[in-house]
């Protein structure tokens, strides 16, 4: 071995050693934040903790309202954001030819999904909260969010759809199927999986944002009850007039005003049950996507 | 005769179905595409009021660091001076680019050289897991760890620039991972498989081919991670110390333009100077985020593997 050789080993060992001392590094940083939030969380998460109001000014607040606030407006995020991505990603991938027009499309995408949520907030803010005078509401939040979730959900349908094998395509119009019903026959199921999995991700992005919430779906909740099933009154839970705090809003808010006495604690149980529903949500999407995807393809 | 050729050259239902279908897609590719020109068009026209209403020079707003839009200056004009958020959030943003990028390389070096199968299998929860922690999380940790450990190594207050970039450090990390996974992906085996067959070592092979050829995608990668940090608002708002003044050292309370929004914008009324300023803050946001994305596609556009 000549001396160039071996000094190239030497340095090869070394690099190869910082790398994984620089892995290794990441994985701590991990460790210790997810340790951190449930070690403090953990303990302060109660069936008290979960099921009773927050209090403004005292100690012993829970975090009902918010847990079903975050829950409610994901729900109608949702409902409003996918049918537009499905629609928006059929179109993309299925119908768009090369031109300047569906450039345009994609670079609009890019720039949505690229601005930071607190200006999508502040639009929501000066167009749904003031010009449409919809007031602090879970439905201006509700929007709001839907303009974070599309671009992330159109990319994700038209990945999905693109995925699907061209000769899928073939065969159905080989069969005389029209390009609409091949597309509802044949593609959009063969391409559930992806779709669900896309669906459950962007969901738990939704789930913890809290930028765009701040001044669409409000920082308080009014008082309500949970036995009112009717949408319409002022004090039901289901009315979607009403400001909403979200679980995420309220962290931000309990360490910025900071005038409840146990923020720390109730902030890191907040913070703990945002982790394991984040969690819980992530695990649920493989679970769902791989069961699609046996279901679909008929393999076991 | 006439009837049986009405009806063959009639469009057929399915034709019907097919161009329907095919409306209802455009519907929503239109609808989407307005919706985003409406907040640029909404976000420009409040942005540019505090200069075409208000006649604040943009040459003032871009250079001068003393913000106090509610009240009048020593020259009898307010002062709308944005430096301070503006320096703020390009040294958060640049540090924690600067931290994040060596670790991120390294572990999509890791993940797809050094140990596919094993490392990336044990590390792709962690990416995961680390994109899924909600950003007021991040700045709550911050808050209660990093801020008071700052404070006792550094002294002073512990809010400042070094707090806001390590948490963002620890937000944009995975971002600019996987972008760096996929990039290095693509890199072609017969690469790996010919510089190794001419003697180099693993190391070489990393650092003088595959880096190489994945460059252009790890900058892109990295362009990505910056523009979350530049946007990143809540989590950045409870570290940095939102005091509008241009950072002196790393550990001095700070404000950026995303902090700067959250903290006051509920402060202000619809249409006075304070409010129009606050917009032209959002404004320079924005563009901050259509400039990362030319960036995006001039690098793209220049380091295509040919």
């Amino acid at each position: 071995m000549n001396e160039s050789t071996t000094k190239a080993n030497r340095v090869n060992r070394w690099a190869l050693w910082v790398i994984k001392g620089m892995v290794g590094i990441v994985v701590l940083i991990l460790i210790a934040l997810l340790g951190y939030i449930l070690i403090t969380g953990l303990p302060h998460i109660s069936w008290h903790f979960l099921t009773s109001p927050s209090k403004e000014f005292g100690a012993g607040g829970g975090i009902a309202n918010e847990l079903f606030n975050s829950i409610y407006i994901l729900v109608i995020t949702l409902v409003i954001s996918c049918p537009l991505a499905l629609g928006a990603g059929i179109y993309l991938s299925e119908f768009a030819k090369p031109s300047w027009l569906t450039s345009t499309v994609r670079t609009l995408i890019e720039v949505l999904s690229s601005l930071p949520s607190i200006v999508v907030g502040l639009f929501g803010y000066l167009v749904l909260v003031i010009k449409f005078q919809l007031d602090f509401s879970i439905i201006s939040g509700a929007f709001a969010l839907m303009f974070v979730n599309i671009p992330l959900l159109t990319r994700n349908t038209e990945e999905a759809l693109t995925a699907v094998p061209h000769s899928q395509r073939e065969a159905g119009w080989a069969l005389g199927l029209s390009q609409w019903r091949t597309i509802t026959k044949i593609i959009l199921p063969a391409a559930v999986p992806g779709l669900v999995t896309g669906v459950i991700l962007s969901a738990g992005r939704i789930f913890g944002e809290a930028a765009a919430l701040i001044f669409t779906a409000g920082q308080s909740t009014p008082v309500i009850s949970y036995s009112n099933w009717n949408p319409f009154s002022q004090t039901s839970f289901l009315n979607p007039m009403r400001p909403a705090e979200t679980l995420a809003v309220h962290i931000w808010k309990l360490n910025t005003d900071g005038i409840t006495p146990d923020a720390d604690q109730i902030s890191s149980g907040a913070s703990a049950v945002l982790i394991i529903v984040i969690l819980l949500i992530i695990l649920l999407s493989r679970y769902l996507g791989n069961y699609c995807y046996r279901k679909m393809s008929g393999t076991k | 005769m006439n009837n049986i050729q009405k009806r063959l050259l009639k469009p057929s239902a399915a034709t019907h179905q097919d161009r329907r279908g095919r409306l209802i897609s455009f519907v929503c590719v239109s609808f989407i595409m307005i919706l985003t020109v409406a907040i640029i068009g909404f976000i420009a026209i409040h942005g540019l009021a505090t200069f075409t209403d208000n006649h604040i020079s943009v040459w003032d707003f871009l250079t001068k660091s003393d913000w106090n839009p509610g009240q009048m200056g020593p020259n009898g004009k307010p002062e709308v001076g944005a430096l301070a958020m503006i320096v703020a959030s390009f040294a958060v943003t640049l540090l924690a680019a600067l931290f994040a990028t060596p670790f991120a390389v390294a572990v999509a070096v890791y993940m797809t050289e050094l140990a596919p199968k094993k490392g990336a299998r044990m590390l792709q929860p962690v990416i995961e897991l680390l994109v899924g922690i909600p950003s007021v999380v991040y700045g709550f940790v911050g808050l209660v760890v990093i801020v008071p450990a700052i404070r006792t190594v550094f002294g002073g207050t512990g809010f400042g620039v070094l707090a806001g970039s390590i948490v963002l450090f620890v937000m944009i990390l995975p971002t600019i991972t996987s972008l760096t996974i996929d990039s290095l992906k693509q890199v072609p085996g017969y690469y790996r498989n010919a510089s190794l067959a001419l003697g180099a070592t693993r190391w070489q092979t990393i650092y003088k081919v595959i880096l190489r050829a994945a460059l252009p995608g790890i900058m892109t990668a990295v362009v990505f991670g910056m523009a979350r940090a530049f946007g990143e608002a809540l989590a950045v708002q409870m570290v940095i110390g939102n005091a509008a003044i241009v950072p002196t050292s790393l550990t001095s309370p700070t404000s950026t333009l995303t902090s700067q929004l959250t903290s006051q914008m509920g402060d202000t009324i619809m249409g006075t100077l304070p409010n129009n300023a606050l917009w032209s803050l959002a404004l320079v946001l924005l563009l901050m985020s259509v400039i990362f994305n030319v960036l995006v596609k001039l690098i793209g556009r220049r380091g295509e593997l040919k």
